[in-house]
């Protein structure tokens, strides 16, 4: 197993500094991953982060979003913890459907959503002391 | 890296043509651009979408958030897009059927 750790301040200007770090920690450790895989996996990342910035910017929490890519043989996992209240991931509102002329009044929602579709596994972690959201994608057999 | 925007004009169309990434650091500016453009009467509006590198939920909501300020004032937005990894997310997220996705821009500004 292998495991790189990136701590970020909680601003969005750092989110392309995570997507370049995944792309190359990634990509070095987990060469079978395809190009298309690890694309999902950097949009699941930054939709993590993204909510991880917004926690913080919420309840004005200090601490970095801390990043954490865990490569085993079989899967890749990349762990987003932040120091905010938390959420509660089931009770993310509902959207309408695309052909509904009521889902344009939404401009937001869709990055559970994403996440979820985008992942083979995801998880998500509250504690007192805020949330750890774990992005999974499988690795190709060898 | 940055989102840079280009704007042009075709057959009574505004197109802006985006590079880069565009995602939450970088919607904010794309916002203004659209709320500036239909302010200055461009509501029927065209956004490339080819020169993306990264599109995330925020920018998807941002495009959302175009479209529905252009039909407000009788316009429309339509999508160019040939990058099956950027229409995709489009097709997660149900936005396929919601916001016109072109494959090039001669049929973005056909048909009116």
């Amino acid at each position: 197993m292998a495991v790189v750790e990136l701590a970020i301040p909680a601003r969005p200007a750092y989110l392309s500094l995570v997507r370049l770090v995944v792309d190359a920690a990634v990509g070095s450790l987990a060469p079978g991953l395809s190009a298309a895989r690890l694309d999902d996996l950097k949009i699941a990342v930054t939709e993590a982060c993204a909510n991880a910035i917004e926690a913080h910017e919420t309840t004005y929490a200090d601490g970095p979003v801390v990043v954490r890519c865990i490569v085993d043989d079989d899967q890749v996992t990349v762990e987003v913890a932040d120091h905010g209240d938390g959420f509660d991931p089931d009770r993310i509102e509902r959207l309408p459907p695309a052909t509904d002329p009521r889902r344009l009044r939404h401009e937001s929602g869709l990055g559970i959503p994403l996440m979820r579709t985008l992942a083979d596994e995801v998880s998500f972690r509250r504690a007192v002391n805020g949330t750890t959201v774990a992005l999974t994608v499988y690795r190709p057999p060898d | 890296m940055q989102l840079r925007t280009e704007v042009s004009e075709i057959a009574g169309w505004t197109i802006v043509h985006a590079y880069g990434e565009l995602d939450v650091a970088t919607s904010p500016d794309l916002r203004e651009q659209f709320i500036q453009l239909v302010g200055e009467g461009r509501s029927r509006l065209v956004l490339d979408l080819d020169g993306i590198d990264f599109l995330d939920s925020t920018g998807l909501g941002t495009i959302i958030s175009a479209l529905k300020r252009a039909r407000t004032h009788d316009g429309d937005l339509r999508l160019v897009c040939s990058q099956t990894r950027i229409t995709r997310l489009f097709e997660i997220t149900g936005l396929d059927k919601a916001v016109p996705l072109l494959p090039t821009l001669d049929a973005a500004v056909a048909g009116g």
